[in-house]
């Protein structure tokens, strides 16, 4: 199929960016959506251009490398799908499809389509690890949890960090990764000793990102490749109004 | 602890689900008007009266009055920072898909609430307390006068019900997301504060609507 393209070039972080028409043939229905630009940057390689700088690494929807607003919305139409995952039988020949880099001001494009996401790394540095000495890896049965909280657990900690909700948010706001974060240590034994400590930084340092605040719009959820629940936001809540009520 | 837009939420939810205790206070006392005519006078100008004298009731509007300007204020803090947080517009936006719009203009629609509250407040709040009024038959203030007279002018109940139709869609949207801002995380109760808040936003709009038509109507 035949496809037209609208690609966001910029040089690097301090230069102003703008929309550059592509044409690109020969796409099919079974090429990856970062497949097709693959294809497009081997053109450009021919043509000796520049290519067009993306961001990638697993290919198979579980890193949260990828990621760009494909036609105005996060890792484009489809629902907890990623940009990789993202197949061309999703478009049509002769279709436009714009694609823009994830913005938000705590997330500076680097090159084209690659931005920064080290804000994302910062906020888990202050505070999303347990803490304690564990030693070695102790008999997995030995501390009793049950089998829905695991699941819970797991739910929140299924997120990527891809920062598709960031994207998605009109507050650029980062709460739906930080209450994912938040939610997959506080419900485990080993997380719940820290949990005060820890949602007191965490929330700290996603203000000094430059992050906004959460609206309930919800619409991180419905853009999340994972599918993680807004309801993490309110447990992410809960866990700060409770930590800074028993705050010493 | 430094102040985090977390904090300023709060305060916005906290003052905001006050403002929504006093709505149904109010909507109460209202609901005088729609006595017949002389029974209506008599007693609504009587229920003004006790507000205006009560030394509870005095406590209780300097709470409202704070709550209103801090609901606004930090309202207005929190979206600078948001506006700081996302300065870059996408070229092709198709975001609105995913959200409701009244979520996402949350902060128009208490614009118009603001303007309407400017108006409300000067034509019978500040009327009552600082203008002259006739007295009626029992030797009160005659504020149920000055609300026939104003819901008599058509375009003075149109004011009133687009304000409420505004009023409606700030707090179907205002007054679950201040219970997740509060930290309400459990799905079941998560869902039945949803539906309390739609039975909420539709009997108070609904209540602040008949009122000016009903008068206008009669």
């Amino acid at each position: 199929m035949k496809l037209y393209l609208k690609i966001w070039r910029q040089l690097n972080a301090t230069s102003k960016g703008e929309m550059v028409d592509y044409e690109i043939d020969g796409v099919t229905e079974h090429m990856s959506f970062l497949e097709m630009l693959d294809l497009l940057n081997e053109s450009l390689i021919q043509l000796k251009e520049r290519v067009i700088e993306f961001d990638h690494d697993c290919r198979e929807g579980i890193c949260g490398q990828c990621g760009v607003m494909i036609n105005g919305r996060a890792h484009g139409p489809l629902k907890q799908t990623t940009t990789c995952q993202l197949h061309m039988r999703s478009f049509k020949d002769g279709d436009t499809i714009y694609i823009e880099p994830f913005r938000a001001t705590a997330f500076p494009v680097v090159r084209d389509l690659k931005i920064n996401r080290t804000s994302f790394d910062s906020i888990i540095t202050a505070g999303g690890y347990i803490g304690a000495s564990t030693g070695q890896a102790p008999e997995a049965n030995s501390i009793p949890i049950s089998y829905e909280t695991v699941e819970a657990s797991f739910d929140a900690a299924a997120c990527i960090g891809c920062g598709a909700c960031v994207a998605t948010c009109k507050n650029s706001s980062a709460a739906l990764f930080v209450g994912a974060k938040i939610t997959h240590l506080a419900l485990l034994p080993q997380g719940k000793i820290e949990a005060s400590k820890r949602v007191l930084t965490m929330v700290d340092q996603m203000d000094k990102e430059g992050f906004g605040a959460c609206s309930n719009t919800e619409a991180c959820e419905v853009e999340c490749p994972q599918g993680i629940s807004v309801l993490s936001i309110a447990k992410m809540n809960y866990e700060y109004n409770k930590a800074l009520i028993m705050k010493k | 602890m430094k102040s985090t837009t977390l904090k300023n939420k709060i305060i916005i939810a906290g003052t905001g689900l006050f403002l929504c205790f006093f709505l149904v206070i109010h909507l109460l006392g209202n609901l005088q008007l729609f006595l017949p005519e002389d029974q209506a006078r008599e007693q609504f100008n009587w229920y003004s009266k006790l507000l205006s004298g009560n030394v509870f009731i005095k406590i209780i509007s300097w709470v409202l009055y704070l709550s209103l300007i801090s609901h606004a204020l930090y309202a207005i803090i929190v979206t600078i920072k948001n506006n700081t947080a996302s300065k870059q517009n996408y070229h092709y936006d198709k975001r609105n898909f995913a959200s409701a719009w009244n979520s996402r203009n949350m902060g128009i629609l208490g614009t118009i609430l603001l303007l309407f509250l400017i108006i409300h407040f000067k034509d019978f709040w500040y009327v009552y307390k600082f203008t002259n009024l006739p007295i009626d038959a029992a030797g009160n203030k005659d504020l149920y006068e000055v609300v026939v007279q104003s819901y008599s002018q058509l375009w003075y109940v149109i004011i009133y019900e687009i304000s409420f139709v505004a009023l409606g869609f700030h707090l179907l949207h205002g007054f679950f997301s201040a219970s997740r801002t509060l930290g309400l995380y459990h799905p079941k109760y998560v869902k039945a504060i949803k539906i309390f808040g739609w039975g909420y936003t539709l009997i108070i709009t609904g209540g602040f609507m008949a009122i000016p038509l009903y008068i206008y109507l009669k």
